[in-house]
């Protein structure tokens, strides 16, 4: 599991890279939230990956932190995947507006 | 009373959720609302400053949890400083903006108060994490700044600051994370403690982390070569956006130096970057007082002056003595004051150039738009301001000021931060009993880049104000030329009052070097109220 997930993340930040040096503001979105999600796998597998075990404490199961997954990066995850959100949506905003007044789709607002 | 700490986040926040609920247009009344916040905003730093004067690292534990577990907020020296700054310039900035900027758009001041919100929040904050939150929150309150006044180049200039700056947040994420896996804590103070105690596993991994964290503050500190953004945005931003923005790149450095001083300035893993920071830093002064030189626009004049300043801060922290950066925070606190004023002085400047009737491209601040809110004199030109014959020169003695205090020259207050840093540089002697050569590197660097920054500012100040002297008296309102003259005035006080003031910025040096300090101050925070027992809670 950890060398798909690994995998994943590698693909998803190296084709987030390489659309973030693209020209155009289609690719910068594309490529900016491509990076915003390999970065919330990242966090995610930070606490160390694990089959059926509860963040929080459950009846029953012995409380040490071998029947456990650690619940902080999984709090860190959803901050992070909210702010990411809100922050594509105000840069698509913004690309927008930079379409409408430059007439192009260009990074630089201009072609050249 | 240690519930004054929450009060600089919690004030802007709710001052903008009532402006949101004024609706669109009442703009007096938003204007006395955000005034009114940022006074009292600033009365509260000043207090806070007072008060940790007093009794030293004082923490605010919000959600009630112990410190390692729950959401901690800190207030020591430099971030009290750093409190008092950011809310001096944000009175400044509205004040200025309550002549004409603040028609140039929509959400002005809710969006100037999410950013004083976020500001206070960057420095408060005890928590990587948290320090990530607030800063997205002044990032997001900075790309509607940004856009404020709307227009081609600030869009352009928008695309490109908005990109880079979530590609620093993306690795802002990705080194806190790191240093979570490997430390398993995100606290600041427990975080120090852990790195202090003996051998550290995975040492390299963690300055991997702290490496990819580095860089993302470096990205917003305007560090060279991440800092092609800044001038384009800064010089594109309306006057008292870009006056409040000259506190933003401070949050990078601020967030360099909490970390750094609680991670690396000792213990086991002692040193880490400082070379990398010197080096950059200087290069970043150097390269920047060039781009003064190259630049003929005012504004990107001041904006490159903020990249001084900032270049100067890196390499005194990675200096890596107490007194240095002492002498640094000292410089960073007047230098952005000045950069602060500066960018005010360049809209009056420029308007005055090319005369008070052509508005600059803000497209809905159009002179026929504005004139329908203004009263007309008797040719029906829009009366902006009454002209004072005394304006010119009293505009081209705050010009001179801010020549100085930008290049760091005698007799005002950035030459003394300067100058503390240098003495304290040179004072340092290998075990040879020599001086070593980062320092003759430094002093270097500091004086040529002062240089530079002089001979650039010299040539401009001699175009704008000798050359033409077919001009009318520049027309400056009381509201605009307040703040330019308050922001100057506290340079000169500064001056005036260097001893005490280089005392409090050496004490500030003192206590981020003492570690101890702040852990015990966040990591011995008791939780204040008793929690009921689940029986009586039922």
């Amino acid at each position: 599991m950890e060398v798909v997930l690994a995998i994943a993340i590698g693909v998803l930040t190296g084709s987030g890279v390489w659309l973030l040096l693209r020209p155009r503001t289609f690719q910068l979105v594309v490529g900016l939230s491509l990076i915003s999600y390999a970065v919330n796998l990242f966090i995610f597998s930070i606490g160390g990956l694990a089959i059926d075990k509860e963040p929080i404490l459950v009846d029953g199961v012995p409380r040490d932190l071998v029947h456990y997954t650690d619940p902080v990066p999984q709090a860190l995850v959803l901050t992070a995947i909210v702010i990411s959100f809100a922050m594509t949506a105000l840069l698509l905003v913004v690309i927008l507006a930079s379409r409408g007044m430059t007439g192009t789709d260009h990074v630089d607002g201009t072609e050249a | 009373m240690p519930h004054l700490i929450v009060a600089p986040i919690l004030l802007p926040m709710l001052t903008a959720a009532m402006m949101l609920l004024l609706g669109e247009g009442r703009r007096p009344a938003k204007l006395v609302l955000g005034m009114s916040s940022a006074l009292l905003g600033l009365a509260v730093a000043v207090t806070l400053l007072a008060w940790v004067q007093e009794y030293g690292v004082v923490a605010y534990l919000p959600g009630n949890w112990p410190a390692p577990f729950g959401i901690a907020l800190a207030v020591d020296r430099l971030s009290a400083e750093m409190l008092v700054l950011t809310w001096v310039l944000g009175a400044c900035a509205l004040s200025f903006a309550s002549v004409r900027w603040h028609r140039a758009g929509v959400h002005f001041h809710p969006l100037s108060q999410l950013q004083l919100m976020g500001l206070s929040g960057a420095f408060l904050t005890a928590d990587v994490f948290n320090l990530f939150v607030f800063f997205e929150i002044l990032l997001a309150a900075s790309y509607g700044l940004l856009l404020h006044g709307s227009g081609r180049s600030r869009v352009r200039a928008g695309v490109h600051y908005v990109a880079i700056n979530l590609a620093a947040s993306s690795l802002f994420l990705i080194g806190a994370s790191m240093i979570y896996g490997i430390t398993g804590t995100l606290n600041m103070a427990e975080l120090s403690a852990r790195l202090s105690e003996g051998a550290v596993a995975n040492r390299h991994l963690i300055d991997a982390g702290a490496a990819i964290l580095a860089v993302a503050f470096l990205a917003k500190a305007a560090a060279w070569p991440l800092n092609f953004w800044l001038v384009p945005a800064y010089a594109s931003a309306t006057p008292p956006v870009a006056a409040l923005f000259a506190v933003l790149t401070k949050v990078g450095i601020y967030a360099l130096v909490r970390l750094w001083t609680l991670m690396f300035a000792g213990g086991p893993l002692a040193g880490f970057g400082a070379d990398g920071l010197f080096v950059f830093g200087l290069v970043t002064a150097v390269l920047a007082a060039l781009g003064m030189i190259a630049s003929h626009r005012l504004a990107s004049q001041a904006a490159w002056g903020v990249v001084v300043s900032a270049g100067t801060l890196l390499a005194a922290l990675g200096f890596g003595e107490e007194a240095v950066l002492g002498g640094a925070v000292f410089y960073l606190v007047s230098s952005t004051l000045a950069s602060s004023g500066f960018f005010l002085l360049v809209d009056l400047v420029e308007r005055w150039r090319v005369g008070a009737t052509v508005v600059d491209e803000a497209p809905f601040l159009s002179a026929t738009l504005e004139a329908q809110e203004v009263n007309l004199d008797d040719e029906e030109e829009p009366l902006v301001a009454l002209p004072f014959p005394a304006s010119t020169a009293l505009m081209a003695l705050a010009f001179v000021a801010c020549a100085l205090l930008i290049s760091g020259l005698p007799p005002l207050s950035t030459f003394v931060g300067k100058l503390g840093m240098l003495s304290a540089a040179l004072a340092v002697r290998e075990e040879t009993g020599s001086v070593p050569t980062r320092a003759w590197l430094f002093v270097g660097g500091l004086l040529g880049s002062g240089l530079l920054v002089l001979i650039a500012l010299t040539r401009t100040g001699i175009r704008t104000f000798w050359s033409e002297m077919q001009r009318e008296p520049p027309r400056v309102r009381a509201a605009e030329g307040l703040p330019v003259v308050a922001l100057l005035a506290a340079c000169v006080a500064l001056t005036l009052a260097a001893a005490p003031t280089m005392e409090l910025a050496r004490a500030t040096a003192q206590s981020l070097y003492d570690r101890r300090g702040y852990t015990h101050a966040v990591l011995g925070a008791r939780v204040r109220m008793p929690t009921p027992a689940p029986e009586a809670a039922r």
